[in-house]
């Protein structure tokens, strides 16, 4: 390994890049055993400093306060270790040295694959969905098992920096490794995007700086971490990230349980809360103030729809009316609380067209709050048998897609290449879903447990003595959480509770009545979530552009010092874009990552285990495969998905391009199947690779093998 | 390279115990969920098929990842195709 070393201003030789401080150490035992007592002494820390604010929240340090120490200590915290672990060396920069033990390379590949999406969102999901919520569940769980049969160790043998790596010597040639770096780079950035859209949200909510300024600050948090250091420094905090977000999660959840059970084992004892939620249900389908409030729901927006198919006419006939009303009471001398009425009516009636299409479209919206109500444990709800089995239909090709898409993710993937043995890597891929897992079934958990609460002491409470939660959330965003008297009788109904999938987390501690330092908690563990992935994929982007575009394409005579130093520059272009884009608030957002998943299971799951388990699997198989399974999934969602209609200008009924009715975002129910069909058909048709291709498989293959000439690099 | 009698010995070996787990994974994936409505007997609380798809299902994954582990790297040794020492 060539490292150059730099003098510096006092005359003392720098050590050599990437060989000081914490992480690094003389034997692998050594360095794992150090690894262990730093981060030991590390969550030893973490908790001790939650508790000195919990004190200091106590004796009356203000509510702001909490939020920007826990900011600047969690963002300073990652930036130390980001600093501490700069290189400049190739294996370093690439893939941590190929050192990161198994335990730690799993709890690393937890932060990095749980997301914003997950930490916040999926709880939030279930709660909304019930059943067929568990479809991200058990999709983002069941992927591992692709990873770890299919995967993980043969490219740990294999052994190079990137997933295009792998397309490019397999495959032969520049044509499979560009269709890679570009799947790679359209799944990656999407993805990039809405974790810097979420860094952003919460920052403003720790802090209450304008979200613009937030995603900033956010950027920067990211850029600590992965700009002076590559996989080494993004591996290194994305395990300090786990611990707090994992600590973050599990304390209000079980703190929830055991305000409702006694019992601090949240995923043991909600099955008993469960039963209660499900005997309310049935309760508030029977009852009648609830149908009485739906009923008002389902009307208001029929008479919306109505008024929307001639707005212009209907607006001017509704005002009209009133004031034809309120003249008549005026000649009839009507009460005065029957005029004041009607006066009431034509002011509140909207000042425009465009206001009162505004209001009807709101109205129209609210359609789905006046449906009938969904019980959390029905699998597959619907009115009639079709419903029912075209639910079940989405449910399992979402599952597949997200299934697929976990074991094609590239910076999920690349995580492998850093262990030190294929052996390591096994483990790896178990340590990695077993972190992965406590908070993932944990999740659930947590939807019953808000569910109970909700539905227990907000439901039926008169609405002068709502909870404090209530009117502090109602006040901060009424998207996610607005409570009205629909139907005027004084008392909460469930149907008059309408709530945001993100409030479920983000709410749990003060739902749960603990301090305000909880919070704070949350929101890093959300945070730092959100930082981890953030950090995994813009390294995947800079990679597949530094090593696989400029390095292995254009300049194979690159010098390390120069790949590293314009990967680093390229992370700081590549952040900035992704950046840019979070801040124009994209509309879909949450559509595009999902979509990530279908694109990567289409685009790299065919090639990349035909390329490890069939010998006979070619470049024009490879390639050809890649682009048809891309391009349909694609295709599909274009012809869909109403966004991306509309950016393509797809003017046919949706109904013509629906394929038995599959939801857009599994679109890579088609891609999948049809990638693996080229790649084997076209194949077949044309010549089968040459004797060093196969020398190449059965390398992959045999984690030690004796004649073996093939050496990987790094190690 | 050449390849020995024992290492296509192997390799076999590793797809068999591959597609083991896979058709595990994949009745405990597919099969359940396709018949969860059927399947909501109750279990412990949880109607069964809300229980796999919450918990057991997960519960399932993990253990065949670390079984895996387990037989390859045993597998490995018996083979001698196991790597230096590492730790």
């Amino acid at each position: 390994m060539a490292t150059p070393v730099t003098p510096v201003k006092s005359g003392m030789p720098e050590p050599r890049a990437g060989t000081g401080g914490v992480f690094s150490a003389g034997s692998q035992k050594d360095f794992n055993s150090q690894l262990k007592k730093v981060y030991t002494f590390y969550t030893g820390g973490f908790l001790a400093f939650v508790v000195v604010l919990a004190i200091a929240e106590q004796m009356g340090l203000p509510r702001n306060w909490i939020g920007y120490i826990f900011l600047v200590a969690t963002v300073g915290l990652y930036a130390g270790i980001g600093v501490m672990s700069r290189t400049s060396d190739a294996a370093e920069y690439y893939v941590a040295g190929r050192r990161v033990p198994a335990l730690f390379n799993g709890m690393a590949t937890g932060a990095d694959w749980m997301s914003a999406a997950s930490f916040i969102g999926m709880a939030g999901t279930l709660y909304l969905t019930g059943y067929n919520g568990l479809a991200f569940i058990m999709g983002w769980t069941g992927g591992y098992c692709l990873v770890a049969l299919f995967l993980a160790p043969y490219l740990r043998k294999f052994g190079q920096f990137t997933i295009p790596d792998f397309l490019g010597a397999r495959y032969g040639g520049n044509i499979p490794r560009s269709v890679g770096v570009i799947a790679a780079i359209l799944c990656s950035f999407t993805y990039v995007v809405a974790q810097i859209y979420g860094v952003g949200l919460i920052t403003t909510r720790l802090t209450g700086v304008p979200f613009e300024l937030g995603i900033f600050l956010g950027l920067g948090g990211i850029l600590v971490c992965s700009f002076l250091g590559g996989m080494r420094a993004v591996t290194w905090t994305q395990v300090a990230q786990y611990i707090i977000l994992i600590i973050a999660y599990l304390i209000p959840v079980v703190w929830l349980a055991v305000k409702a059970t006694g019992i601090p084992l949240p995923q043991v004892v909600y099955g008993k809360v469960l039963e209660s939620v499900t005997a309310r249900e049935e309760e508030f389908i029977k009852d009648p103030k609830e149908q009485e409030v739906r009923k008002m729901f389902t009307d208001r927006a029929a008479a919306a729809s109505a008024q929307l198919k001639d707005v212009d006419r209907s607006f001017t006939t509704g005002q009209a009316a009133l004031k034809s009303a309120l003249d008549k009471a005026k000649a009839d001398q009507a009460s005065p609380e029957s005029l004041a009425a009607a006066e009431r009516a034509v002011a509140a009636y909207p000042k425009d067209a465009a206001a009162a299409k505004a209001m009807w479209t709101k109205d129209a919206g609210s359609a789905g709050r006046g449906a009938p109500m969904l019980r959390h444990a029905e699998a597959f709800p619907g009115a009639t048998e079709e419903a029912r089995d075209v639910s079940r239909r989405n449910f399992l090709a979402l599952v597949f897609c997200l299934m697929v898409g976990t074991a094609a993710l590239p910076h999920i993937l690349m995580r492998y290449y850093t262990t030190p043995s294929v052996r390591q890597a096994r483990e790896s891929v178990f340590w990695s879903l077993f972190f992965i897992f406590l908070l993932y079934f944990t999740a659930p958990a947590l939807a019953v447990l808000v569910k109970y609460d909700i539905y227990s002491f907000l439901v039926g409470s008169p609405f002068a003595q709502l909870p404090q939660w209530v009117a502090s959330w109602q006040s901060v965003d009424p998207s996610l959480l607005s409570i009205a008297d629909v139907n005027g009788d004084g008392i909460v109904q469930r149907a008059e509770i309408s709530i945001g999938g993100d409030i479920v987390v983000l709410a749990t501690p003060e739902i749960a009545g603990l301090p305000y330092v909880v919070s704070g908690l949350v929101a890093a563990g959300g945070l730092a979530a959100a930082l981890s992935t953030a950090d995994g994929l813009l390294l995947t982007i800079a990679n597949a552009l530094s090593h696989d575009f400029y390095y292995k394409m254009l300049d194979p005579n690159a010098s390390t010092a120069r790949r590293v130093t314009l990967s680093k520059m390229l992370l700081l272009v590549v952040a900035l874009a992704a950046a840019w884009v979070a801040s124009q608030k994209p509309a879909d957002i949450l559509f595009l990552v999902s979509a990530a998943f279908s694109l990567a299971a289409a685009a790299f799951f065919p090639a990349l285990t035909l390329g490890i388990f069939w010998k006979r699997a070619n470049k024009w198989g490879a390639t050809l495969g890649m682009i048809a399974g891309l391009g349909i999934t694609f295709y599909y969602m274009a012809t869909t998905q109403p966004w991306l209609r509309s950016v393509f200008g797809v003017t046919s009924p949706i109904a013509d391009h629906i394929w038995w009715g599959i939801q857009p975002i599994s679109a890579g129910l088609w891609g999948v199947p049809l990638g693996f069909a080229v790649i084997i058909i076209v194949s077949l048709l044309t010549p089968a690779p040459d004797r060093e291709t196969r020398d190449l498989v059965e390398h992959v293959r045999y984690p030690n093998i004796t004649g073996d000439t093939m050496v990987t690099e790094g190690t | 390279m050449q390849l020995t009698q024992k290492h296509q010995e192997y390799w076999s070996k590793n797809l068999r115990i591959t597609s083991i787990l896979l058709f595990i994974w994949f009745v405990v994936t597919f099969v359940v969920s396709y018949f969860a409505r059927d399947l909501s007997f109750n279990f412990f609380g949880w109607p069964f098929a809300f229980y796999m798809g919450a918990q057991g299902a997960l519960i399932i994954y993990v253990v065949i990842i670390w079984y895996y582990a387990r037989y390859m790297n045993n597998l490995d040794r018996a083979y001698g195709v196991q790597e230096g020492e590492d730790e």
